[in-house]
């Protein structure tokens, strides 16, 4: 850890690198040492019991390095398994098992209730660590208030088990009697005053966490009215003469909306029913003539059904351009065996038999193409009565 | 609500679209009297502009703009038809339709809203709405609509027939009650046809069916997307969250 020797850190539990709570890599860290150079002086004073009981003590009283949190957690996980943190909890072991010796061995069941307390008080006091505390809210979100109260209940129950056995086993209980009574009652009383600013507390910081929640969201939402719809209303104020490029500014934007909105998942490139979205879009900002899309089902794009869509593509622009209609619907539909999609307008129309020389692109890119790609397409028109493109393609691979 | 009558009736053509048909009058029921509505929205500029659109066409008894003013509204007014919107106030237009339709159920409703949500259409058809259509819609579209809503008919714009025909085909599990999971061949027929942008007449036309029949197989479809329980159908609407 190359840390500069004017900027002594603070003393944290580091959790990068720890083995167990990470209390001696960060006093080395704080102390400028070598971490190895702390642990083995830990585990010299772990022999006399006095190791021990600073480890534990600075495990609880040492915070855990905010910044580092983060990053250093999937890492430390993951060392978790190794050797050296084997050796070190066999240390620790070895470091109580002395202090058990000290005490009168292992089969006196004081110690026991000692081991009880301190196990539950550990557990307490993970639980009271706030930054833990959060990251247990956050990350499991339904099992994670369950887990809390299992844990405080495990921890509280652990505790009281070691403090009356312990009181039982000296043989105090009956002198204690009294002034546990009193402990208790006073503690009820206490407790009674200050649980609802307790509760208060909590409810408030909660709140905060939602209303901060909503901020961002509101932040984000307002960035990106801001860019889009605020720039489309601008531009539809100066363009307030031209209704055209008025009604096609708020279609695109309502389009865009609806898309931010409601967002697919399915990617435009990869299937057909948001490719033919895509190219209604396209053909509609490009002409100015609303085009209404449904589709029905959805498969992967294949080359031949590629080749389709440019058939509708071209019926599209057609519609927009010759039919002087006011709206075009497209509708898609996959089935098993087969695409269908169908372009209708309700426009001028025309007959088929005179179709004038620069309307060739109907045989050419809507006929010819479906044909040569093995599909279909049918055309039904006649003046007056607007046109409907049928175009019909096998598909190649079943999905 | 469905005089008999209604063979008189001119087809007033799908809702959503009606371009074709423009020059055929909304008109209503020869004898049937203008319906009574009232509307549900909570921006009071599109109650009035909607109010104006239809003009004389309807006779709008009351306006609400949530869904305790609306349920209020409704319970006193008795109308033939409430507009209502999907995104309310107070628990959105299905609410509405949860509170007053046990009381009344004689009373019709159609939908309207900005949304093409799947969710949302889906959601207010099956808590009863008898049509649903976007608010782009045109005054004399929408005049049309109201009239055969108000007759007891569905209204399905292209969108929704879309829906309907994806939500009751996307799947594979053997329906638990084949006469309501199911639709059949001719209702999936004209399904299409109301997608592709077709008017009830034009479909009525295409198929060598009377519009009466259509109606009838429209009803059927709403009904059997009103009763059916097939889970597929509510888990369609909310993995397809959008359109």
């Amino acid at each position: 850890m190359a840390v500069p020797a004017t900027d002594t850190p603070r003393l944290t539990r580091v959790v990068e690198g720890r083995l167990l709570g990470g209390v001696a890599a960060g006093l080395a860290r704080h102390l400028g040492l070598d971490p190895v150079v702390v642990r083995l002086a830990l585990m010299a004073l772990a022999v006399g019991g006095i190791g021990v009981a600073v480890y534990v003590a600075l495990y609880f009283f040492v915070p855990t390095d905010p910044e580092e949190k983060e990053h250093g957690e999937a890492d430390s996980r993951r060392k978790g398994r190794d050797l050296s943190q084997v050796v070190a909890y066999v240390g620790l072991g070895v470091g109580l098992g002395v202090l058990f010796l000290l005490f009168g061995g292992v089969f006196d069941p004081l110690l026991w209730f000692v081991v009880f307390g301190t196990l539950g008080g550990v557990i307490l006091w993970q639980h009271a660590n706030p930054s833990q505390r959060d990251e247990w809210m956050t990350s499991t979100v339904g099992g994670a208030g369950a887990k809390g109260v299992m844990r405080a209940g495990a921890g509280i129950l652990l505790v009281v088990v070691g403090v009356i056995g312990f009181l039982v086993f000296q043989e105090q209980l009956q002198n204690a009697r009294a002034g546990l009574t009193f402990a208790f009652t006073v503690l009820a009383g206490i407790a009674l005053i200050v649980a609802p600013w307790i509760i208060g507390l909590i409810r408030e910081r909660d709140q905060e966490r939602r209303e901060r929640i909503r901020n961002a969201e509101r932040a984000e939402l307002a960035a990106h009215i801001h860019d889009s719809v605020l720039h489309t209303l601008t531009l539809i104020q100066r363009r307030a003469e031209d209704p055209r490029e008025v009604q096609r500014l708020a279609r695109v934007q309502e389009r865009a909306l609806r898309s931010w909105l409601y967002q697919r998942p399915a990617d435009a490139d990869t299937t057909v029913s948001p490719a033919l979205e895509r190219v209604a879009a396209e053909v509609e900002e490009e002409h100015g003539v609303p085009i209404e899309v449904v589709c029905v089902g959805d498969c992967p794009m294949e080359d031949a059904l590629t080749a389709m869509l440019r058939a509708a593509r071209e019926a599209m622009v057609n519609a927009s351009k010759y039919a002087r209609t006011e709206d075009i619907s497209v509708f898609g539909e996959v089935d098993q065996e087969e695409v269908l999609v169908f372009v209708r307008d309700r426009g001028t129309g025309f007959d088929m038999d005179d179709i004038p020389e620069d309307r060739m692109g109907v045989r050419g890119s809507i006929l010819g193409r479906m044909e040569r790609h093995g599909g279909s397409a049918r055309i039904r028109t006649s003046p007056g009565e607007g046109t409907e493109v049928q175009l019909r393609m096998p598909r190649t691979s079943e999905a | 609500m469905r005089t008999p009558g209604r063979a008189g009736v001119p087809v007033a053509a799908d809702v959503g679209r009606v371009h074709g048909v423009a020059d055929e009058s909304t008109g209503f029921s020869d004898g049937g009297a203008i319906p009574r509505v009232v509307i549900v929205d909570d921006h009071r500029l599109f109650r009035s502009g909607v109010r104006g659109e239809l003009g004389d066409a309807v006779n709008v008894v009351g306006e609400a703009g949530d869904v305790d003013s609306a349920v209020h509204v409704i319970g006193e007014k008795q109308p033939d038809l409430v507009l209502l919107d999907v995104h309310l106030p107070g628990g959105g237009g299905v609410e509405v339709l949860r509170r007053v339709l046990p009381r009344h159920p004689q009373i019709r409703f159609l939908a309207l809203s900005v949304s093409d949500a799947a969710e949302d259409v889906i959601g207010v058809v099956r808590g009863g709405a008898r049509g649903y259509v976007t608010k782009t819609i045109s005054g004399r579209e929408l005049a049309a609509a109201i009239v055969r809503v108000a007759d007891g008919d569905a209204v399905f714009s292209p969108r929704l027939a879309g829906f309907v025909l994806d939500a009751f085909s996307a799947t594979d599990a053997p329906p638990v009650d084949p006469e309501l999971d199911r639709l059949t061949q001719r209702e999936r027929e004209v399904l299409r046809h109301i997608a592709r942008g077709y008017a009830y007449k034009e479909v009525a036309k295409e198929l060598f069916i009377s519009v009466k029949t259509v109606e009838t197989h429209v009803s059927s479809v709403l009904r059997k997307l009103q009763l059916s329980n097939r889970h597929e159908l509510s888990r369609w609407a909310t993995a397809r969250r959008l359109v």
